[in-house]
């Protein structure tokens, strides 16, 4: 079981709802992946819409846990604004805390994002910062309350996979008692799986799996990605190591005697 | 009087939230309203009157990553 704050859930796959080609196809990839959580965000709606009305009915038939985010936000006032209107709204005091430094990178404003969360903890806010693999700026997020640390493999929607695998590394033996989530830049399953072996909680995706050509089955590869990988770092590694080491006996080798 | 929604400034006749609500025809239910960047909660929607000037953001679920 993996717990994000008081809460228990069997699956470590969290997903988005976002860039499905149809909203079939959204709840079908979300019931494929096992998840029991998933990532909404917040828009104008504009007069006499119902777009929000139809979204929120296709995500109540899941029976999920709304993680919603303040995704875009990029001042510290914004993200507030936006994790207060998301908890009226969703009636949940979580919230996926983004803080956006730059529009091409998406790059966390790790200095925004410390204040902001800072902010919302003496609220009452169960927050779940997206930041980089920056220790120093994990251990502030912790310091500030965070329970959930949330860093990226990659740029947001990149699919490169970890580029700092010693960041990550470095970030789940410094915080041992955190929850850990690798959240963006995941492109295939195995990436979700190395961030699992790394000893990581979960995992955190949108695009890989709503950009599949079958998002439905990219769904099913990512559960089995995440299962692989939690019960590889349950069942411990073993070291890498410079030099070949033979797995056949080399005791009773045929003609021995003949090699020098 | 003039105020400002979802970054569009425009003219309105409603003097409360609720009612201004009728009179742009938002007939969803799943709304969360911020005037001048705070929560106004539902509960206080049919009691805050409007000032000209003032910034409403109205907001509802949508898909997130």
């Amino acid at each position: 079981m993996v717990k994000f704050y008081d809460r228990e859930f069997s699956s470590r796959l969290l997903i988005g709802t976002a860039l499905y080609p149809s909203p079939k196809i959204m709840q079908d990839a979300i019931r494929a992946s096992g998840s029991q959580i998933v990532t909404v965000s917040l828009r104008r709606e504009s007069a006499g819409g119902k777009t929000g009305d139809a979204f929120w009915s296709l995500i109540r038939e899941l029976d999920v846990t709304v993680l919603p985010n303040t995704a875009g936000c990029k001042t510290v006032r914004e993200a507030v604004t936006t994790a207060k209107l998301a908890r009226e709204l969703f009636g949940t005091p979580w919230v996926k805390l983004e803080v956006i430094a730059d529009n091409d990178t998406l790059q966390p404003d790790v200095v925004g994002l410390v204040e902001a969360a800072t902010i919302l903890i003496k609220d009452g806010f169960e927050v779940f910062p997206y930041c980089t693999d920056d220790l120093g700026v994990a251990i502030r997020l912790v310091d500030a309350g965070c329970k959930v640390v949330m860093p990226w493999a990659a740029p947001i929607g990149s699919a490169k996979g970890i580029i700092n695998r010693d960041g990550l590394r470095l970030l789940r033996d410094r915080l041992p008692d955190i929850t850990l989530v690798v959240d963006a830049g995941l492109g295939a399953p195995s990436h979700a799986a190395q961030a699992l072996e790394l000893g990581y909680d979960a995992v955190l995706l949108n695009t890989a799996i709503a950009k599949a050509d079958d998002p439905v089955a990219m769904a099913n590869a990512f559960r089995l990605g995440v299962e692989a990988g939690r019960t590889a770092y349950q069942a411990g590694l073993m070291e890498a190591r410079d030099f070949a080491s033979p797995s056949t006996p080399v005791v009773g080798t045929p003609f021995w005697h003949v090699v020098s | 009087m003039r105020v400002t929604i979802n970054g569009e400034t425009r003219n309105v006749t409603a003097t409360r939230i609720d009612a201004l609500l009728n009179e742009l025809e938002y007939e969803g239910s799943h709304f969360a309203i911020a005037l001048n960047f705070d929560v106004l909660p539902k509960s206080r929607w049919a009691e805050t009157h409007l000032k000209a000037g003032d910034e409403i953001e109205i907001i509802t679920p949508r898909q997130g990553g």
